[in-house]
């Protein structure tokens, strides 16, 4: 079996949440039914949400239920411009995932908005003077300043208290799908508007996410229908999805002080021998504050298109970074707004472990990595 | 071996893929991106690199069980072929694109690239054989002279064929989609390309207006009279007859032809039929896909100047770097640029750039 380098694209699913998933399928019944079959879903599926709450440090009102962190980006980014119609300028940092950068692109190309990056240093971190000099000179033309928590790419974390405080009164949305469940976030004591987290990197399934918003705001919904998750999200509630999103958080939260050190000495260890093995070998967005388990690495001289196959082929799945569904691969630029040439990102792999990773797993790449790299260097 | 197999998305490669997997060959497929902006579909039987052939070719290679990777190959393709193609143009030539893909990117950057990584060869789905004959390992006809591609890959030598595998050449292409059904291929049925592939709109014309500008300038005759106007000499082709809307008629009204594009001058020539006929040709850049024939000595063989034109007996020798073919019936109307591949049989014994004819 290939061993599994790609946790931030995304994770195996825990055990746990495969059970809750598969209780739940055998339960008949819609949430918004009056019945006693549909209060029964409805019960597991507030239990749910009040668990994701206590984790995610929000109230259980907060949570609105989506299919997607990039539904749940959208919502935000769009609600909050879409609320405002004063105010026509969308702040992002340079660094933001095609979930929040897009959204925010086709609000510029179809809708008038005006979108301001923010830089960020040759780390990776968002540079708080700029933003400073931007949030001073558009105050009041803002609709939603966004910044991500951690970066998918190189793992740095963004501080985040510190673009709240620069923002004021401004609206702040965080993509956090990358941090939660991995790292301490905690939504209140950020000050955030709004916030994304994802079931599906965390251990749970695919297909359900949350867009974490204030109480008592209402941004213009993406999706009209039934009026569910307070009439921001309607759709019929996926109970299934939820209720094992909810036993995926219930597992990582518990074990987070855990895996923490554990995944973060393997990157460690990954890091030591990639560059024993390769000495050019560079890596990306060194940072004291970062994700645990991403590993960023630029192989001079190579291209990832043939890094990737060479990988592939001795049973070590890594990606880019960033999946695209063209499979064309532009340059990364996350790496471009770090200042990196194209020829240095198109010659960048992304190594990402989890909680399942083992030293076997750091082993393996380091027995191959060398010859691979040679035979990607044209 | 391992060998990488180039897949378009088309049921051609799909079946070259399938052949060498189920060989015992270790193999992946790669689909190379060549536009950085594709195309989100196809249209009808243009273009080859939009998304949906992206996709075609991962669920070709999907259901042989290969794995799959699509390389960018979009700035060597924009570099060595797109601008190849306008600079002939407005040089007044008419260059083959598919060729210069073949040279520079198939069996060039791929192959390269393919060699650095370990692996043995490339596989595509052109319809040529690869043979063992005194020769050496030498490259001939397809059996199906429908679909013969030996002429597009022409401009491969010696060191490139010997990494070069072309598993379809030994069947005709109505079984090639039989195959391709028994095999499950959903590709089966996809129509086969045509055109020039970075042209989807198939106006050639017009692409090369927006990037070449449209000066307007003089038809004449041979005399030098002129008798029309024309929008930009490049959209011409030697040879052509329609589409020249000129103004002063011939004696008798006898139809006139393209004879001749200056570029320099921005000046069209026409004239008869007859003028256009050629049987000595010049070819430039010599390329040899065997064995080099032994320079000053004349041999008897074939010409053939279109990918699908015919063979043309002629007596051919070299200098080693140019090639001169002496045709024995006249040929009518060939431009510079085009690609001139001599055979001797079915044997492809080398190719040049046409660069003088009388």
């Amino acid at each position: 079996m290939a061993i599994y380098l790609d946790h931030a694209a995304t994770t195996p699913m825990l055990p746990a949440a495969i059970d809750a998933y598969a209780r739940q399928m055998a339960e008949i019944g819609n949430a918004s039914s009056l019945h006693s079959q549909g209060r029964a879903v409805r019960k597991s599926v507030e239990e749910s949400r009040e668990l994701i709450a206590r984790a995610a440090g929000c109230d259980a009102s907060e949570i609105i239920f989506t299919a997607s962190g990039t539904e749940a980006n959208n919502l935000a980014i769009k609600g909050f411009y879409w609320s405002n119609p004063s105010k026509k300028t969308i702040v992002i940092s340079s660094i933001e995932h095609h979930a929040v950068m897009d959204p925010a692109q086709w609000l510029a190309e179809h809708e008038g908005a005006t979108v301001i990056e923010i830089p960020v240093t040759p780390h990776g971190v968002i540079d708080c003077e700029e933003l400073k000099k931007i949030v001073e000179a558009h105050r009041d033309e803002i609709a939603v300043i966004a910044v991500m928590h951690s970066n998918n790419e190189v793992g740095t974390i963004q501080p985040i208290n510190e673009v709240v405080a620069i923002a004021g009164d401004i609206p702040v949305h965080t993509d956090a799908v990358q941090s939660f469940g991995k790292v301490v976030f905690d939504f209140k004591s950020l000050g955030v508007t709004s916030a994304t987290i994802s079931a599906h990197k965390l251990g749970g399934p695919l297909g359900v996410a949350a867009l974490i918003l204030k109480r008592g705001l209402d941004i213009t919904p993406l999706l009209h229908g039934g009026g569910q998750e307070r009439d921001i999200r309607s759709s019929t509630v996926n109970a299934p999805g939820i209720v094992s999103f909810a036993a995926a958080v219930d597992q990582s939260l518990m074990n987070l002080r855990e895996n923490y050190f554990q995944v973060s000495s393997l990157a460690d260890l990954l890091r030591q021998s990639v560059q024993e093995k390769v000495p050019n070998a560079r890596i990306n967005g060194l940072s004291p504050d970062a994700l645990p388990g991403i590993v960023n690495v630029t192989f001079p001289g190579t291209k990832n298109e043939s890094l990737l196959v060479l990988l592939d082929r001795a049973g070590i799945s890594a990606s880019q970074g960033s999946a695209c569904s063209a499979g064309v691969q532009r340059p990364s630029h996350v790496l471009l707004a770090m200042g990196l040439s194209e020829d240095e990102a198109d010659a960048t792999v992304r190594f990402s472990l989890g909680s399942t990773s083992t030293e076997a797993d750091v082993q393996a790449l380091s027995t191959v990595i060398a010859d691979v790299v040679k035979k990607a260097t044209l | 071996m391992k060998v990488v197999v180039a897949m378009s998305g088309g049921v051609d490669s799909a079946v070259a893929a399938a052949r060498m997997a189920e060989s015992g060959h270790d193999v992946i497929g790669v689909h190379l991106a060549l536009s950085s902006n594709p195309q989100k579909y196809r249209s009808g039987a243009r273009g080859c690199c939009t998304i949906e052939d992206s996709h075609d070719a991962r669920r070709a290679a999907d259901m042989i069980g290969i794995p799959f990777y699509i390389w960018d190959m979009a700035e060597e393709f924009h570099d060595g072929v797109v601008e190849n193609f306008i600079e002939e143009y407005a040089n007044g030539r008419t260059p083959n694109p598919c060729l210069r893909c073949n040279e520079k990117i198939k069996f060039a950057a791929v192959l390269d690239r393919a060699k650095t990584m370990g692996f043995d060869a490339v596989a595509t789905g052109h319809y040529a054989q690869m043979r063992e004959t005194e020769y050496g390992r030498t490259m001939h006809r397809a059996i199906d002279p429908a679909k013969d591609q030996s002429y597009v890959l022409a401009v491969l030598n010696k060191e490139q064929l010997d990494g070069a595998l072309f598993p379809l050449g030994d069947t005709v292409k109505d079984d090639i989609r039989v195959e391709a059904k028994k095999r499950g291929l959903y590709v089966a049925n996809k129509p086969d390309s045509h055109d020039i592939c970075f042209i989807p709109s198939g106006n050639n014309a017009g692409w090369l207006r927006d990037r070449l500008g449209s000066e307007n300038g003089p038809i004449v005759d041979e005399e030098g009279a002129v008798v029309g106007q024309h929008q930009g000499a490049y959209t011409y082709t030697i040879g052509q007859r329609r589409g020249l809307n000129l103004s002063v008629p011939t004696e008798g009204g006898t139809p006139r032809y393209v004879l001749k594009i200056e570029p320099k001058t921005n000046t069209v020539v026409v004239g008869a039929k007859e003028a256009l006929a050629i049987s000595h040709i010049n070819g430039e850049k010599a390329i040899w896909c065997g064995p080099q024939p032994e320079s000053g000595k004349s041999y008897r063989g074939f010409a053939q100047v279109r990918a699908h034109g015919q063979p043309l007996p002629c007596e051919y020798r070299t200098d080693g770097v140019s090639i001169v073919a002496d045709l024995d019936e006249p040929l009518l109307g060939l431009a510079a640029g085009q690609g001139l591949v001599i055979y001797d049989g079915d044997r492809v014994v080398g190719s040049a750039t046409v660069s003088a004819t009388e």
